[in-house]
């Protein structure tokens, strides 16, 4: 069985929206003159780590169920 | 422009990411099968995005991006009329031959339905191809990166073929589909949010429509040349591109997207590395949902550049380049964090764009020009030895092309300028080969070689403009000349090739089993639900493209 893409991805993606979203929290907020005055840092950035989270749950759904279909094998 | 330690630390977490992936899939790489063609193991939506990403390399992003600029939402017909249509065509019809056969590549499909030579004319021209795209990639990144941050162009080229190079050598195909897919989303998540700044700051899409009205008319043309696709396609003196529609649809529409889309090795590989034949045929399908979107994420942002960007931001040394208009929109609109993505959605596509020719090479290379020319009856292990030396050297190859294109203005016209030389003719060929069994092999040899010096010759007997007319005929633009080369390379290959046929001795029927239509079972599917049927997605796939060509029309 290959490596599930979807637990690097997963994790990557979080740890990018992480740091945006930290990043666009705890930052310098005069940044966002440039952006018309939204936090673009937060909004995209959750928007990746609620992205990040679905591909780890997708992938640990997959690794349950052929868990559970292994197990039924036997 | 600066870069805040936050853009840093966003562009070293991918780098370390795409080598993490090279060496995650290390252990799985024992064969040739799975070094070439991913042990035909992945996922349907794997295969599909990484098809996509394969593509979107730095020509499409940076250079769609500038044709948006210069020629407005006719650009999109690369998607709407070129793409969908020919990557429907090539899951339902075309993908049972080139994954049913024995074939590792599309070379070696020329083998197997023709003959020796026609496969190594296809095999030289493509390796040739390849190494031509990851070379203005390169040299599209490196210029970029000197422009925007002061980088040096040589660092950012060894740095990003650096990277590229090592993952593709430990991981092999599954590595470079795995970032593809990867590099797709931070593509997608990189440049969403600039379209999005950009539309708001032009005052929605009513204020893009009435800036850019504004730069049609001044430019002598209808107000709407910018931002209907459709209505000003009559002749080609009424849009910025040039070109009529019957050009568009034959040339760009049919020859060239078939011809690149269904034909192509670098993303039929990705469909090849799919885990069952059902998988495969569904690969381009799926692929075309995201693909008929992209336009809004790579050619939006060129027309709002347009319609927000002072004239002056796309002077270079005295010339106008729209080359720059994508980064100098992130520049313009990214604060310290999302500029760092923006930027790792760059250096992403360039390595996508990079990593695709790089396997293609490698596998073409290996399977059709060193196992059947130089050395043929080696173990495996000396084959996946040979592929990693290939992955080294067209590397270095591309690299040094890196430096070749330097000379050229506008990429994306001269990269359609090769495709038509090489590809145009090449569908004619496959559209022969598969559903005629009469095509002979050297019908197809001596068509195929027609059409490429057709096309050469169309080249050369035609000029652009009033600056330098050709002997023959003028075109209005670059790509108008492309499009109708590309249109005659295809029916002067199509009929030279019927020609031949004709008075050729055919093959035998029973040698055809599997690589022509008529004599190759249908796919048998079973029962599957209807979202895992080829053809019920064809269909949603057609009317959604439709519908956009409608909308924006």
């Amino acid at each position: 069985m290959l490596l599930d893409l979807r637990f690097p991805m997963g994790l990557l993606f979080v740890a990018l929206g992480a740091l945006l979203t930290g990043y666009g929290l705890f930052g310098d907020q005069a940044v966002y003159a440039a952006s018309l005055g939204i936090n673009v840092n937060l909004w995209t950035g959750l928007g990746i780590l609620l992205f990040g989270a679905l591909m780890l749950a997708g992938g640990w759904r997959a690794m349950e169920k052929q868990k559970s279909e292994d197990r039924r094998a036997h | 422009m600066s870069l805040h330690p936050i853009d840093y630390a966003i562009i070293g977490l991918y780098f370390a990411f795409v080598l993490g992936i090279g060496w995650a899939l290390k252990r799985f790489m024992k064969t040739s099968l799975d070094f070439f063609e991913s042990g035909r193991s992945l996922a349907a939506w794997i295969t599909a995005l990484a098809f996509i990403s394969a593509n979107l390399g730095a020509q499409e992003v940076i250079g769609m991006a500038a044709s948006g600029a210069k020629y407005g939402i006719m650009t999109s017909h690369f998607y709407w009329v070129g793409a969908i249509p020919a990557m429907i065509f090539v899951g339902v019809f075309m993908m049972p031959f080139y994954y049913g056969s024995r074939a590792h590549s599309v070379p070696e499909y020329l083998r197997l339905r023709f003959d020796e030579k026609t496969r190594a004319l296809n095999a030289v021209s493509f390796a040739v191809m390849t190494v031509f795209s990851s070379g203005i990639s390169m040299y599209v990144m490196g210029r970029l990166f000197q422009l925007l941050l002061g980088w040096d162009v040589n660092v950012s080229i060894v740095v990003a073929a650096a990277a590229v190079l090592v993952y593709i050598l430990l991981g092999g195909l599954t590595s470079s589909i795995y970032n593809e897919v990867v590099q797709f989303f931070l593509i997608v998540f990189g440049f969403l949010p600039l379209v999005f700044l950009g539309v708001m700051g032009a005052g929605g899409w009513s204020g893009v429509e009435a800036r850019l009205a504004t730069v049609a008319t001044d430019a002598g043309f209808a107000a709407g040349a910018w931002t209907e696709s459709w209505r000003h396609m009559g002749s080609p003196s009424e849009n910025p591109m040039g070109i009529d529609w019957v050009g568009m649809v034959g040339g760009l529409g049919f020859a060239m997207s078939f011809g690149y889309w269904c034909t192509d090795f670098l993303v039929i590989q990705r469909a090849m590395a799919a885990r069952s034949m059902n998988a495969a045929r569904r690969t381009p399908i799926l692929a075309a949902i995201p693909k008929m979107f992209m336009p809004f994420i790579v050619i939006l942002p060129g027309m709002v550049a347009l319609a927000v960007l002072p004239t002056e931001a796309m002077q270079f040394n005295g010339q106008t380049d729209y080359n720059m208009v994508m980064p100098m929109m992130l520049q313009k609109y990214y604060p310290p964090g999302l500029l760092g993505l923006g930027l790792t959605a760059l250096f992403a596509s360039f390595m996508s764009g990079m990593a695709g020719n790089v396997t293609a090479f490698n596998t073409v290379w290996t399977y059709d020009i060193y196992k059947p020319y130089i050395k043929s009856d080696a173990s495996d292990a000396h084959y996946m030895k040979v592929g990693r030396h290939a992955t080294v050297f067209g590397t270095i190859l591309s690299v040094a092309t890196a430096y070749v294109a330097m000379n050229f203005g506008n990429i994306n016209d001269l990269l359609q300028l090769v495709f038509s030389f090489i590809n145009a003719p090449l569908f004619a060929t496959f559209l022969l080969g598969m559903f005629w069994a009469r095509c002979t092999a050297n019908g197809a040899f001596w068509g195929l070689l027609s059409g490429i010096l057709a096309c050469a010759a169309h080249y050369l007997l035609t000029g652009v403009g009033t600056a330098g007319p050709g002997p023959l005929h003028a075109y209005a633009s670059d790509m108008a000349r492309n499009f109708w080369g590309a249109f005659i390379a295809w029916i002067v290959c199509f009929v030279v090739t019927i020609a031949v046929s004709l008075v050729t001795k055919p093959r035998a029927l029973d040698d055809l089993k599997g690589l022509v239509y008529s004599m190759t079972p249908r796919v048998q599917e079973g029962p599957l639900p209807w979202y895992n049927r080829p053809a019920v997605l064809a269909v949603i796939v057609a009317v959604m493209a439709l519908a956009l060509n409608v909308v924006f029309w």
